[in-house]
């Protein structure tokens, strides 16, 4: 376990180590932040002046060593924009978005489940098949007119939860601010992660289904049938465990594309998290903040999938990673 | 009573095109106790006739007509809730591949202790004290600790031992064995085989065994029914069937075994194969492989007909008997 988290955390840096190279690279090409930060009156030898305080006048590797130097003591760059490091200003907004991705895993687990069971044990039931048909226009319909649909449906005609922003939130320990606790909170939660959650629900449908379709066929649930055990404990206990051990591994994949959905989804729903935050400072050439934020991605992508595997660990019991120390 | 007698069972398989039989008009009885065994090749429809009896036949097989009575009990009428207090309860089966029957994510206690929990109303603790009384029962060494372990930490030969502890839970009737040696080294299939023949007698057990292996039967059953194309072609004592087959299939399978065959020769075989479903030949469905055919084996279906010991669907002989009883008519 101690060797398996190890080599994680290893694996961690490396993952680290390249995605700042390649957001450092493409710094240049996201247009001149100096442009943004001063107006049109300044002249080019102020600006100039500017680029060289700021170091935008090195070359890429003492560029990148400078910041490589600072990331060691955890200290990723300084916002243009909001003067302040942009790790505290990401991390600000990370309560926002993990919730919001919090409520979309859940969405999908408690929902995708059963539909992916009872499309698999009944496949010729109407509803089975209704779902069928739901879950691929859903694959094919991208998240944003999802989230365009469902604002103009629920918040502007039936009007029965708001369309952006958090709502009221409340203090935990001091540093989480919080909408899980108010009525209010949850409301603003809807709409947002329910969207999230719809562009990710069709492929786990599906893939529960083809996943469970499969386990029934196995030998060791007709032999369980054959012991005269009851429908659902085949269903639920012999079958639906088995059915789980891909799911899980697509799942820790699949987390890397629901951070990149709540990008789109923050900026419909002006959701203020870290995908609000990144397209802003996109927008603005905000490059250390943008730099910063790839970086924080790519530890949450790290983490969740060493849970992920932790998770698999302990569900599949051929895999035991405290004795292979993978 | 019989125990359990099938009779007049036809099995089909649904097909977009067609229904296609898998099992012709199979009948049989199993008395209390007994073991019998059915064999054939690939394909003969063993495994399907076995899987029918407790209604298991995958999809897209079905029963299509006969009955099967467990003493008065209509299996084939029953709904699904009657026939789960059959299965694992009267009726267990073993199944051929001990490496793909367990649940690998499930413990060995965990799939034994929800066998007796779902028939009888027991508490956790002593479930477990039965299932580790039959794991000790089938010779497993140290079965406190195979109880919490999982199917993959076991060797095949211990896999089945702990199917065979599974289906004793509940002191069945019947066990329905599907080649339960044919995935095993062949050191361990004579242990298992051992094994199975002592349960079912000390306990009274009747036995189905389903085996291509003459040599497994020979050593277990007292009754054989011997299978080709869906149909029984012959059915008798082993002992008889062994030493005096009827059926050219059955004299077929007997000269194929390898003990027929000097060493350095060539074994002896059928010629051809046994036909799908889909292409079974008229009259006698065994007649492009029979050394003995005639004209009226490939037009007509034989009779299953009684010779003195043993039953047997054959013109030749049907012709033989017919033949010794005009001379005997002649004689008197």
């Amino acid at each position: 376990m101690l060797i398996f988290l190890l080599r994680r955390l290893v694996q961690a840096c490396f993952v680290m180590i390249i995605i700042s190279i390649i957001s450092f690279a493409i710094q240049d090409k996201l247009g001149d932040p100096v442009q943004q930060m001063v107006g049109m009156t300044v002249s080019p030898e102020e600006r100039n002046q500017l680029r060289n305080e700021l170091g935008l006048n090195d070359g890429f590797f003492s560029q990148y060593w400078r910041f490589a130097k600072g990331a060691i003591h955890g200290d990723l760059g300084t916002s243009y924009y909001y003067k302040e490091p942009a790790l505290d200003v990401i991390l600000n907004k990370l309560p926002a978005t993990l919730e919001l991705a919090f409520c979309a895993i859940l969405i999908i687990i408690f929902v995708a489940t059963p539909c992916g069971v009872l499309a698999a044990i009944k496949p010729r039931h109407l509803l089975s098949r209704l779902l069928m048909i739901v879950s691929s226009i859903g694959l094919s319909v991208p998240i944003f007119i999802v989230a365009i649909l469902m604002v103009y449906v629920f918040s502007i005609e039936l009007n029965m939860a708001p369309s952006f922003g958090r709502g009221q939130t409340t203090e935990i320990f001091g540093l989480w601010h919080s909408g899980l606790f108010t009525k209010d909170g949850l409301k603003h939660l809807l709409l947002p992660s329910l969207s999230l959650a719809i562009a990710l629900m069709p492929i786990f449908v599906r893939l529960i289904r083809a996943e469970m379709m499969e386990v029934l066929q196995s030998e060791y649930i007709r032999f369980a049938w054959s012991k005269g055990l009851s429908a659902p404990r085949i269903y639920f206990k012999h079958a639906l465990k088995n059915t789980m051990l891909p799911v899980i591994t697509v799942g820790g994949i699949q987390a890397g594309t629901l951070v990149a959905y709540t990008i789109l989804t923050e900026t419909i729903f002006q959701w203020p998290g870290m995908g609000f935050l990144f397209m802003d400072a996109v927008n603005r050439v905000d490059t250390p903040l943008v730099s910063a934020y790839l970086i924080v991605v790519g530890g949450i992508f790290v983490i969740t999938n060493t849970l992920v595997d932790l998770i698999y660990g302990l569900v599949n019991p051929t895999v035991r990673l405290a004795s292979h120390g993978l | 009573m019989n125990l359990l007698s099938v009779s007049n069972l036809y099995v089909n398989f649904h097909t977009k095109e067609r229904e296609l039989a898998a099992l012709i008009d199979v009948s049989f009885t199993l008395n209390r106790g007994e073991r019998i065994a059915i064999v054939g090749e690939s394909g003969a429809g063993k495994s399907v006739l076995g899987f029918s009896i407790v209604n298991l036949i995958g999809k897209p097989g079905y029963i299509e007509s006969g009955s099967i009575k467990l003493e008065n009990k209509e299996l084939t009428k029953m709904s699904l809730r009657q026939l789960q207090e059959v299965r694992g309860k009267r009726i267990a089966m073993i199944f051929q591949d001990p490496m793909m029957t367990l649940n690998p994510v499930l413990t060995i206690g965990d799939q034994l202790v929800e066998t007796i929990r779902s028939h009888t109303k027991i508490s956790y603790k002593d479930a477990r004290n039965i299932a580790i009384e039959k794991l000790h029962h089938v010779q497993i060494a140290s079965p406190e600790k195979r109880f919490n372990q999982y199917p993959h930490e076991l060797s095949g030969g211990m896999r089945q031992r702990v199917i065979i502890a599974s289906v004793l839970l509940l002191n069945p009737d019947i066990i329905i064995a599907d080649e339960p040696t044919t995935a095993l080294d062949v050191t361990i299939q004579a242990e298992i085989l051992q094994l199975l023949l002592t349960i079912c007698r000390d306990n009274g057990v009747a036995l189905v065994l389903i085996s291509h292996d003459l040599g497994v039967v020979s050593k277990v059953a007292e009754r054989t029914l011997v299978m080709y194309a869906g149909h029984v072609v012959e059915e008798g004592p082993t002992l008889e069937i062994i030493n005096d087959p009827q059926h050219p299939y059955t004299q077929g399978l007997l000269n194929a075994l390898p003990q027929m065959t000097l060493p350095g020769q060539r074994l002896n075989q059928i010629q051809g194969s046994m036909p799908s479903l889909a292409e079974r030949p008229s009259g006698c469905a065994f007649h492009p492989r029979c050394p003995y055919a005639t004209q009226k084996c490939r037009q007509e279906q034989p009779n299953f007909i009684y010779s003195g010991v043993s039953s047997v669907a054959c013109f030749l002989v049907e012709d033989m008997l017919n033949e010794f009883a005009e001379q005997d008519q002649e004689t008197h």
